[in-house]
Order: structure tokens, then C-alpha cells, then sequence
């Protein structure tokens, strides 16, 4: 009786989505705060919360409890719109990019044409929250961590487009499902090695988790932006943070690992529902188990490292791969000859990155020269 | 009222809220926020007229960069400091200068024959757009991304000059 009143009205039907979104994604922000703890506990050799619920499996629940009661404080001398709507700011655009991704074949919000489109502009306007929340809190670490966040943000964003945009030729569509439905045979990562490795670094930023967390370390900014807030308020960049994390983890494994296709057909027609979601499921949490991983196993770049790795390294390696890609398009080569030349590419990011982190110091000359180049 | 007309409403009465705010607020860096609110708004026309492509352009240069910029600016000098700054004996000269630019826009909007009711509205493919841009229009496109990069080459040399001192 339900349903059929629902899936009959589409304004309904639209509401009906957005209400499973907005009651799912909450719960599995709070799953996931645990699971990073304990995954970053057993990375350092630590068992991770273990008191709360058997093998701490409660803990996000008691931290949610915690941070909704605990009371909301605003220093006196801050702006006052400014500061509290900060966190709406944030928030509010990942919600937004949440209803452009399909979960499955036929499981999905709404099915947009410029869908992977809409995805990058729409979470580009969480910077203005970043911003907002620095200046409105009145306070110099939290300004200092606004303008750092705005500047990573922004640049990080272009070789992240960069390397969608890529797919996106391959692919010849804008459409998500239509990406998707490309990859049948073979997933992009295959021809896009150079891309999906400008895509992981630069999503990782984006994420502004360590090794990225110049916006928000603690002991340069103590917090960046978030100085000021708590409770409720804190909780909500948290929250904003975390489902980030799960949409560029779902973005990641929808264009470049093949989404909710499996591998080698293993089913011979169509796949069952069940079976789409496990796959996205399992493809998703791979990405998220990377960002964690780096997160463990990486220390925190310098801001000058940060800035010149994203535009003397990610930015012409991203454009080198979209010229191989008009090559091959304009020319019509077969997509076979892509895997070694995005290979030799990504081999090629790879050694300089690794020439520069392994590189001495240069003692730093006072007056005229260029700045902070990590090559 | 249809409901095209509600939601022209509902996205029009916030364009208009975030421009009057912008020139109103004594403080520049509302000003930029307020900026923001209306340029979004205006995303929302465009969407209204099936201009999606429009729209999500408008949000990605307006709303997540441009805005961001002058921002970003006005955060490194201290703004907050000085609000009286943004007032100043050139006011007769700048109210002139704007109303003189109204009377031109509603006089170009009265004299402009528009159309008139349009029942259908031709959805044009992304396709499209990229053909267009990139075949009939492709010096006009070349001459803007000219501009750009002088712009940003100057803003470089600008820059290195202080450096230099």
C-alpha cells in the first residue's frame, strides 16, 4: 500500500531515497569511526577501543552519545552566522553529492547525464564552509588552517578532475552508469594506471588525512578550522569528513575499479542485486582500507611539499594522460596500447616522487630563487 | 501557481536577498559570502531553464573557486580592522555610475523583443555544447583561455617584482 503509493509520485519517490540516505549514511559514518581506530590500532601494534561492547564494537555509539550531549560553545568575540553555519556549509554539499552515485545497476538517487559533473562541483563547495568556519571562529589557528584548507582544497581538486576527466574520455560519458557499464570486460585501472594514481593521492588530500592533514594538524594549527567548535557542531566536520571519505572511496571504485560488475563473468547474464552490492561493498572497502593505511603508515608533508607535488608533479602527469588518451581517441589505436603507455607514465610519477623523498636537503639560500620544488 | 513558478520563487527570492546583501553588509567578507548565496541561487535558474550543464558550471567557477579566491584574499589583509574603509568621498560618483548602468539594463531588457511564451524548451546534449564550443566557436574559446593565462602570468610577475625588492 506503500510502496505503491510512493513509487507511483516521483516527488515522493524522491523524498522516500533521500530519507534511506540520510538515516543509512549517519549510521555507517558512526560504524566507521570504530573501524578506523581499530584498523589504525592493529597498524601500530595496539588493540584499538576494546572496553566498550565486545571487542569495542560499541564505541562509536558511546562517541556519538558523548558529542551530542556535551554543550555547544561559541567564543564570544566570534561571528556569530558566520561560525554556526560553517558546519552546514560543509555538510550540506556532501550530502548533496551523495544523490548523483549509483549503488548498484538499478539502486540510485537519481541517474544524472553529467553525473560524475555534478559530483566534482557539488563537493567543491565545502571549501566556502572550511573558510567560513576560519574566520568566523576569530582565533589565528583556525584562520591559519582556513586559508591552508582553501589552498590544498583547490589545488588538489584540479588534478582530481583531471584524471576523472580522463575516464571520462575513455569512456565517452559523463554518466556514472554509463562508466560503469564501459568497464564490462576490463576495469579502467587497466588503461588509466596513471590516472588512478593521480586520482588516489589526490582524493587522499582531498580527504585531508595524514599524510594531507596540513589544514588540520595538530601540532602546527592545533585543529585548523575546528579549533573553536564542540559538540554537536564538531561532530557534524566529523561526519562531513567520514562520508567524504566513503564517497571518494564509491567514486574511486565506481570509474576505475568497475564498480558493481565482478570479474572473469562470473555470472553469466545478469548479476543479482545481492551480489552488485557485495562487490561494490567489497571494491569500497579496499579504498577505505588504503586512505586508512597511508593515514598509518605516512608522516605529514610540508606545506611547500604539498603545494609543489600537487602542481610541478600530479598537474603534468594528469594532462599527459589525457594527451595519450586524445591520442589514441583521434587516432582510433586499440585501448590495449594504453596499458603500457599509462603504465610508463605512472612508473614515471612514481620514480620522480620517490627520487624526491629520498633527496638530501638543500641548505636554504637567502634572497632571490625558486621556491619549493620537490623535483 | 504551478510549480515551476514556486520554484522560480524559491531560487529567485535568494538571488535577490544574496545581491542586496552584498552591497549592504558592512562587512566585506559577508559581502563575499552573501555573493556566494546569489551566485548559487542563480545555478538554481538555470537549472529551472534545463540548462543543467550551465548550472554545474556556475557552481564549480562560481561557487567553489572564484568566491573562494576573494575570500582566500580578504582573509590575508585585515579586513576586519578597518570597516570604514569601504566608504569614501567617491560615493556620488559610484551611486551615478550605478544607476546609470540600471536605466541601461531595464532600458535593453523594455526595448528587447523577447520570444514570448515558450511551452517546450529544447534540451541541448552535452555533446552538442563540446561540438559547438570546440568547432563554430573555437576562436572566441582560445581567446578567453589568452586572457586567462595573461592574467595569471601577470599576476606571477607581479609577484616575483615584490620578491625581488
Amino acid at each position: 500500500m506503500f510502496l505503491a503509493l510512493v513509487s507511483g509520485n516521483p516527488w515522493l519517490e524522491s523524498l522516500a531515497r533521500l530519507a534511506i540516505i540520510a538515516v543509512l549514511v549517519p549510521v555507517t559514518v558512526i560504524i566507521l569511526t570504530w573501524v578506523e581506530r581499530k584498523v589504525i590500532g592493529r597498524l601500530q601494534m595496539r588493540l584499538g577501543p576494546m572496553r566498550v561492547g565486545p571487542y569495542g564494537t560499541l564505541q562509536g555509539v558511546a562517541d556519538t552519545i558523548k558529542l551530542l550531549t556535551k554543550e555547544d560553545v561559541r567564543p564570544q568575540t566570534a561571528d556569530r552566522w558566520v561560525f554556526e553555519l560553517a558546519p552546514f556549509v560543509i555538510v550540506v554539499p556532501v550530502f548533496m553529492a551523495v544523490v548523483a552515485i549509483p549503488f548498484t545497476a538499478d539502486l540510485f538517487i537519481q541517474n544524472l547525464t553529467l553525473g560524475v559533473f555534478y559530483f566534482v562541483a557539488v563537493s567543491g563547495l565545502s571549501i566556502v564552509g572550511f573558510v567560513m568556519a576560519g574566520w568566523g571562529s576569530d582565533n589565528k589557528y583556525a584562520l591559519l588552517g582556513g586559508v591552508r584548507a582553501a589552498a590544498q582544497l583547490i589545488s588538489y581538486e584540479i588534478p582530481l578532475v583531471m584524471a576523472i576527466v580522463a575516464v571520462a574520455m575513455l569512456s565517452q560519458s559523463l554518466n556514472l552508469a554509463v562508466i560503469v557499464g564501459a568497464q564490462e570486460d576490463t576495469p579502467n585501472i587497466a588503461f588509466q594506471s596513471l590516472a588512478f594514481l593521480i586520482f588516489a593521492i589526490a582524493g587522499l588530500a582531498e580527504l585531508y588525512r595524514q599524510p594531507f592533514d596540513i589544514p588540520v594538524a595538530e601540532s602546527e594549527v592545533v585543529g585548523g578550522p575546528f579549533v573553536e567548535y564542540s559538540g554537536i557542531r564538531w561532530s557534524m566536520f566529523q561526519l562531513g569528513e567520514f562520508v567524504n571519505l566513503v564517497l571518494i572511496s564509491i567514486l574511486g571504485s565506481l570509474i576505475f575499479l568497475g564498480g558493481w560488475q565482478w570479474p572473469w563473468s562470473v555470472f553469466d547474464e545478469s548479476v543479482p542485486v545481492v551480489a552488485q552490492i557485495a562487490m561494490m561493498a567489497v571494491k569500497t572497502a579496499a579504498f577505505i582500507l588504503f586512505f586508512m593505511w597511508m593515514r598509518a603508515s605516512l608522516p605529514r608533508l610540508r606545506i611547500d611539499q604539498m603545494m609543489s607535488f600537487c602542481w610541478q608533479l600530479l598537474l603534468p602527469f594528469a594532462l599527459l594522460q589525457i594527451i595519450i588518451n586524445g591520442l589514441v581517441l583521434v587516432y582510433d589505436w586499440p585501448n590495449e596500447i594504453l596499458i603500457p603507455l599509462s603504465g610508463a607514465g605512472a612508473a614515471g610519477a612514481v620514480y620522480l616522487t620517490y627520487r624526491a623523498a629520498r633527496a638530501t636537503g638543500v641548505r636554504y639560500q637567502p634572497g632571490y630563487q625558486t621556491v619549493g620544488s620537490v623535483l | 501557481m504551478t510549480y515551476e513558478e514556486v520554484i522560480f520563487y524559491v531560487v529567485a527570492v535568494p538571488t535577490v536577498v544574496g545581491a542586496i546583501g552584498v552591497v549592504t553588509a558592512r562587512n566585506v567578507v559577508h559581502s563575499a559570502l552573501f555573493l556566494i548565496l546569489s551566485l548559487l541561487s542563480v545555478a538554481g535558474i538555470f537549472i529551472l531553464l534545463s540548462a543543467e550543464f550551465l548550472a554545474i558550471v556556475q557552481v564549480l567557477i562560481y561557487g567553489g573557486a572564484v568566491t573562494i579566491l576573494v575570500l582566500f584574499a580578504m582573509m590575508l589583509t585585515r579586513v576586519r580592522d578597518m570597516p570604514a574603509a569601504l566608504d569614501g568621498p567617491q560615493r556620488p560618483f559610484a551611486a551615478l555610475a550605478a544607476g546609470a548602468f540600471m536605466v541601461v539594463s531595464i532600458f535593453s531588457m523594455v526595448s528587447t523583443e523577447w520570444p514570448g511564451d515558450t511551452n517546450k524548451i529544447n534540451v541541448i546534449s552535452i555533446q552538442q555544447i563540446g561540438n559547438d564550443l570546440f568547432t563554430t566557436w573555437a576562436v572566441p574559446f582560445e581567446v578567453a583561455s589568452l586572457v586567462l593565462m595573461v592574467a595569471l602570468l601577470g599576476a606571477i610577475v607581479l609577484a616575483r617584482g615584490e620578491e625581488g625588492e
